[in-house]
């Protein structure tokens, strides 16, 4: 059984989000959208370890800088 | 159009109407990008442009200094028109926008895909005889006008009307001084005869009749306001659409290779979508210089425009690796084809489905399609850049088909 080594969290800086929901789009299992378009993490906003890479990809194109990933509770 | 002086300093002089922009802006772009960062010209009354990813942003992010007031460059004395929440600015800003951005959100438009599918469908339906057409005329144009009038509420047939407005609004009043308020008069008569049919029967879930109910601070806006914001959707989402999913059209026509591979993966045409927006991002908008400032250091005067390329931003090398290389499998594209900050595209959800199903449907109909060889392609001139006349051959069987034959090898 895999026991990932890392806790990683994603979240949404609400202050910065336009509402490109480009996040939603490329990962829709860890981001949702409200009912004028923003967008923010699912539940906590940890990741699952078979979606490391859709979290990195999901904050490498939001054109606003929006999304935060933290590794064990730092910046990642 | 007026013969223009032509351009003699890119630096100092540069000309969005000039042949040569109009023709290829990218290559002009990529060079004052890399000799002059923040280019000014004396035409317009007076314009700087920015061409730095970074510099764009920071225009972009300070409504302070550069207001959304004042929009398009136009020679002569502007017009002041009113368009919320594209023309407004903080803070009141904040309010006109919620108060349109429901009936864009992604689940909002995914209502509209099955009439997108279908609007492709019939277009290409009826290019079942031929064996060439004009992709930007006979589809691009096609979708985003009816579409666009579905959501609206109006008749998907007065395309040729709209074609017209857009032009004269968009195209023809950066010299010609009457073509605003012409198309404006011509505009409020049409909007208000679409009001008065809707007040007789109340309850629709057209765009108009939303307008008509809309409340911004819990109060109904005005007459001027809702006119302004139904013109905004009405062009908004039209030109900047059909120039969008006519760019992605010319580079799979005149590209085998991305061609070929979205007709064998076509999972992939998402991913394919956002580097067509990245690379032809169509959408030029200025902002007003209502504070003296500075853009990366160069000083810029009050009363002047400042000139936002999102296709500049988009196409720096310091922030996108091959920049000036078309990549359809871009996986990281922070690209800004719809701008940044709080005048995002409000129709970006809207545009990428029509994208994506327009193309879904061109290539499974016509997957060798190419740019016709020897014709010429004509492009947009102004803030909205897109192919005008886009000739194709569509590359079918050379035996004609019976219609009903070529339905069926459009749906299989």
């Amino acid at each position: 059984m895999d026991i990932p080594l890392v806790t990683l969290r994603v979240r949404v800086n609400r202050a910065r989000c336009q509402g490109h929901a480009r996040c939603a789009a490329l990962a829709p299992e860890l981001f949702e959208i409200d009912s004028v378009g923003d967008a923010s993490a699912i539940g906590d906003g940890v990741v699952p370890p078979q979606l490391f890479d859709k979290a990195y990809i999901a904050r490498a194109n939001c054109p606003e800088f929006a999304i935060d990933i933290s590794e064990n509770g730092d910046q990642a | 159009m007026k013969p223009r002086a032509p351009v003699t300093d890119w630096e100092t002089d540069f000309d969005v109407l000039d042949p040569r922009w109009i023709e290829d802006p990218f290559r002009i772009l990529d060079q004052l990008r890399r000799q002059c960062p923040v280019a000014h010209t004396d035409r317009f009354s007076g314009v700087y442009l920015p061409t730095r990813y970074q510099d764009i942003r920071a225009v972009a992010y300070d409504p302070e200094h550069f207001s959304s007031r004042r929009l398009f460059l136009r020679e002569g004395k502007p017009p002041v028109t009113r368009a919320p929440p594209l023309t407004s600015d903080p803070p009141a800003h904040y309010a006109d926008r919620k108060m349109l951005l429901p009936p864009f959100t992604p689940a909002a438009v995914a209502k509209y895909e099955a009439r997108t599918r279908a609007i492709c469908r019939e277009r290409i339906e009826l290019l079942a005889d031929k064996s060439t057409c004009d992709g930007a005329c006979d589809y691009a144009q096609e979708i985003a006008t009816r579409l666009t009038a579905h959501m609206m509420g109006l008749s998907e047939d007065m395309g040729d009307q709209f074609r017209t407005w857009i032009h004269d609004f968009v195209e023809v009043s950066m010299t010609d001084s009457t073509a605003i308020p012409r198309v404006i008069a011509e505009l409020d008569e049409f909007f208000t005869g679409e009001i008065a049919k809707r007040g007789l029967l109340p309850g629709g879930d057209d765009l108009i009749s939303y307008l008509m109910d809309a409340r911004v601070d819990g109060k109904p806006m005005s007459d001027v306001d809702v006119k302004g914001t139904m013109r905004l959707i009405l062009f908004g989402g039209i030109d900047t659409t059909w120039s969008s999913i006519g760019s992605s059209l010319w580079h799979l026509a005149t590209h085998d290779e991305d061609r070929r591979r979205l007709v064998a993966e076509p999972q992939l045409i998402p991913t394919a979508i956002e580097e067509f927006l990245r690379a032809y991002a169509p959408v030029m908008i200025g902002r007003e210089i209502v504070k003296a400032t500075e853009i990366a250091g160069c000083p810029v005067k009050e009363g002047e425009m400042a000139l936002l390329s999102f296709a500049a931003a988009n196409r720096d090398p310091d922030v996108f690796t091959d920049a000036d290389r078309v990549v359809i499998d871009r996986a990281e594209n922070r690209h800004v084809a719809f701008g940044l900050g709080i005048h995002r595209c409000i129709g970006s959800n809207l545009a990428r489905m029509e994208m994506r199903v327009a193309i879904e449907e061109w290539l499974r109909a016509f997957p060798n399609f190419v740019l016709t060889p020897g014709a010429s392609v004509e492009w947009s001139a102004g803030g909205v850049r897109g192919p005008r006349q886009l000739p194709l051959t569509l590359g079918k069987a050379r035996m004609p088909k019976p219609p009903s034959t070529a339905f069926r090898a459009v749906n299989s």
